[in-house]
């Protein structure tokens, strides 16, 4: 980890990370303690948080930047880590991020593939995989001298399904489960579905072994722990009791002894012919008959997914962006993923926004921003030789030469040799204003932003955070991709770089 | 006049928000409105800053005005609006226990495909049309909180999805009777965006997609729209030729870090490299919202405006919202 050795010393202390003994939820599992330094932390993200296991004494409570700074390139440089998963609530930039890492990762000597689940068009087109093959493709640009490849692909939910039927069925059976309604409703509609082929599609790109980085990109779900629950979920109905007494009926309702589970059965199955009519309730009975046999694969196949996001090699990214709802809802996965045990690298808060003035606050860049205007206000109500200061340009520069100060008083000046109006050309103290205006907008962004982050990071000080500068407009190429990695990796952390201090 | 407003948009771009916001606007005059969600998300509460909903109508809001109405707020749960069915429909209180122990109740809500989303918009739609004693609506209209745009097309759809797939029996006549409701002219589907390229690239797709399966689209909704200070052509002007002109107003307007003359000239100066660089970025902006602007307006849909409260959107904020939405004529 040659890149942590090159960190500032201070950093250290000023992070005040918690150490690894703290009680924080990864550890609560005592006998897991020590797994938590050395394998149960992402390996990138272990060498960063053993970086502080000297707690500081400020430690927690320290009221400057209570989060650690989450190191990427040593994360996606360490070849240990072999999954990087980015969660988080919907229009976060999750999908961006994943592309962006992937692009890091290869130009950095992985050979990494990013699993998308549904990118935007243009940045699909320009990683070359706006078609649906559910086959990774390589991506074409990426800069390779370093012996890294970059491969990328798009979910196709019904083909992955369809293809497991096919893997784990003779022909004859797998052709009926494919022709069932039910089948095909299932396979293309329900709102699990999605999640629960994202990750038996990374599984099978896992034991393909032909990537050392996989980068998976999390479906937009209701929630953004649907992923977490929906292989579960169809996995126990897989092979769940109730698709038992769908099939057989009969069976399940003569066993001896269960007189309850028998009236029940006999009013449910009657219950359910009533309910979802006599010929739903035969296609469901039908496609449980065919899948019978792959019942206990479904489950084993969901717990080895379900394991493998365990594993030590995978690291979790939650993706945010500085708003309320996003990091509430990034809070909650942070905790979710600790009481599941999952390897959680840290937060990327994606879109912060900066600033190179920070010095002048919000308030004052308004109140300058009024006076400028009240008195360009004023001037232009006076006659035309009076307006000096509503010049652009010109006018002004004349002034300049040393007596800026006795502007109020100087009534005569080139005024009347620019005869542009105000609204032609703004006047250098209306395009004062305006930036002043700008800025007061930006500062309060940057306050908003720290305000939330804040409240985030005080909940999870435990969590390294890092943080991506916004960019003025959407990315979808390469070159965007690029930048949005250079900022991911850079230590500079945009907003605490800009404390707001009135100048 | 719709009387279901169906509610979308990405993610992000604050369609709880405006659901909310629609709903406190259509509940002025003495009218009532019902604000329901589907995702179990509890945003509504976060919105009107109230506890987690339970499933079940609750009075949240009192719109503004001498004779103003009532938002009442309903939190869908599938489960439970499965059971309510059974019960309702079959009497089954004690059998839906026992299919709810099997597994039955949640491999209906959660794995059957479409089911549940019938469930959800079943019920929103039998609030639509529900009647009170002497014949009049119960709510003058219903706002729900939908699935974002990528979903919503199929989430409304799924009963056409679950029709075919019941093609007897009482799925499909449930379906049936929902679908009528959601494909009438008492449905308005609106779309929220941000001046952004993706989300307005989501709600261009989405409208096809809603008008390829017969869903009526109402208006698009631009949330969080932000003030153009500058732009790009002002901009320049500041940076090349304005500089030494604008140094001078910055330090006659006080920022000239305590020095005087020149001195303080010479301090604001350093002022405006990253001012400008702010400047640069708010007129790029500028320019893309322009263009998606215009995109929006070949939709040719009734569009709304919503300004960016900077503070976020507390519980002021969203009745002024709402007081926007309503300044913007009928919706």
């Amino acid at each position: 980890m040659t890149a942590d050795a090159s960190l500032p010393d201070d950093r250290a202390t000023d992070d005040g990370t918690p150490d690894a003994a703290t009680p924080d939820a990864a550890t609560t599992d005592a006998g897991a303690a020590d797994a938590a330094v050395t394998d149960v932390s992402p390996p990138g993200a272990g060498a960063a948080s053993s970086r502080h296991t000297a707690p500081s004494p400020s430690g927690r409570g320290a009221l400057h930047s209570p989060a650690a700074h989450l190191e990427v390139d040593p994360l996606l440089d360490d070849p240990r880590t072999r999954i990087v998963v980015c969660c988080g609530s919907g229009g976060v930039g999750k999908t961006t991020t994943a592309a962006a890492l992937g692009v890091r990762a290869a130009e950095r000597g992985r050979k990494a593939v990013v699993l998308t689940i549904d990118p935007a068009r243009r940045l699909a087109q320009s990683m070359g995989i706006s078609e649906l093959d559910n086959v990774p493709r390589r991506v074409k640009g990426i800069d390779e001298s370093t012996g890294g490849e970059l491969h990328a692909m798009m979910l196709d939910m019904k083909r992955t399904f369809d293809e497991i039927v096919e893997a784990h069925a003779d022909a004859e059976r797998a052709r009926a489960i494919l022709d069932n309604p039910f089948y095909q409703s299932l396979s293309a509609g329900f709102a699990g579905t999605q999640e629960y082929m994202a990750m038996e599609k990374l599984g099978q790109l896992r034991s393909r072994d032909a990537w050392d980085l996989i980068i998976v990109d999390t479906p937009p779900s209701r929630s953004a722990l649907d992923f977490l629950d929906a292989p579960k979920r169809l996995g126990s109905f897989l092979d769940g009791k109730f698709i038992r007494v769908l099939m057989a009926p009969a069976k399940a309702g003569g066993r001896a002894g269960m007189k309850f589970l028998n009236v029940g059965m006999s009013m449910m199955t009657g219950t359910l012919s009533k309910i979802m009519g006599g010929q739903l309730l035969r296609d469901v009975q039908t496609f449980a008959a065919a899948m019978d046999t792959m019942f206990g694969g479904f489950r084993t196949r969901a717990d080895a997914t379900y394991r493998l996001l365990q594993a030590p090699g995978t690291a979790f990214l939650v993706v945010a962006a500085p708003e309320r709802d996003a990091l509430r809802e990034a809070a909650y996965f942070v905790e979710r993923l600790a009481a599941e045990q999952m390897p959680l690298a840290g937060l990327v808060l994606n879109r912060v926004h900066g600033s190179g003035a920070a010095q002048l606050g919000a308030e004052r860049a308004l109140a300058a921003a009024e006076a400028l205007v009240d008195r360009d206000r004023a001037a232009a109500e006076e006659p035309a030789g009076d307006r000096s200061e509503n010049l652009g340009g010109d006018g002004i520069v004349d002034l300049a030469g040393g007596k800026a100060d006795s502007r109020t008083a100087d009534g005569h000046s080139p005024a009347a040799a620019d005869p542009r109006t105000t609204d032609d050309t703004p006047s250098a103290a209306r395009l004062a204003a305006g930036l002043l205006r700008l800025h007061a907008e930006r500062m309060h962004v940057l306050a908003r932003e720290r305000r939330t982050r804040d409240r985030f990071t005080a909940l999870h000080p435990e969590v390294p955070v890092a943080e991506i500068a916004a960019l003025p407009g959407d990315v979808h190429d390469l070159a965007g991709l690029r930048a949005i990695g250079d900022r991911l990796a850079s230590r500079e952390r945009t907003a605490d770089d800009t404390r707001q201090t009135e100048g | 006049m719709s009387r279901l407003h169906v509610v979308s948009g990405k993610g992000g771009t604050g369609k709880t928000t405006v659901a909310a916001a629609l709903a406190l606007a259509l509940a002025t005059e003495g009218r009532r409105t019902l604000l329901v969600e589907v995702e179990g998300r509890q945003g509504i509460a976060q919105v009107f800053e109230t506890e987690a909903l339970p499933y079940e109508e609750r009075k949240i809001a009192v719109a503004p005005g001498p004779d103003g109405g009532g938002v009442y707020a309903l939190a869908i749960d599938a489960e439970r609006a499965l059971l309510d069915y059974l019960q309702m429909f079959y009497k089954l209180g004690g059998a839906g226990r026992a299919l709810k122990k099997l597994g039955a109740i949640d491999f209906a809500t959660t794995i059957a495909p479409g089911l549940r989303d019938v469930l959800l918009t079943g019920k929103a739609c039998e609030a639509v049309r529900r009647k009170d004693k002497r014949g009049r609506f119960v709510y003058d209209a219903v706002v729900m909180d939908a699935p974002p745009t990528g979903r919503i097309t199929r989430f409304l759809n799924v009963n056409d999805e679950v029709a075919g797939l019941a093609k007897i029996g009482p799925i499909h006549n449930q379906a049936q009777a929902v679908m009528r409701v959601l494909k009438s002219p008492e449905t308005a589907v609106h779309l929220v965006t941000l001046l952004e390229e993706m989300p307005v690239q989501e709600t261009v797709d989405g409208i096809a997609e809603l008008r390829a399966a017969g869903l009526p689209v109402g208006g698009v909704v631009i949330n969080m729209t932000r003030p153009e200070v500058l732009d790009t052509g002002e901009v320049d002007i500041a940076a090349n030729g304005a500089r030494r002109g604008i140094a001078e107003a910055l330090a006659e307007a006080g920022l000239r870090g305590g020095r005087r003359g020149a001195a303080g000239v010479k301090w604001a100066d350093g002022l405006i490299d990253p001012l400008l660089e702010e400047a640069r970025e708010h007129a790029q902006r500028v320019d893309l919202e322009r263009a998606e602007h215009a995109e929006l307006a070949g939709l040719d849909l009734p569009t709304y405006e919503l300004e960016l409260l900077p503070e976020g959107v507390d519980l002021a904020g969203l009745y002024r919202l709402a007081r926007d939405l309503r300044k913007q004529g009928p919706i």
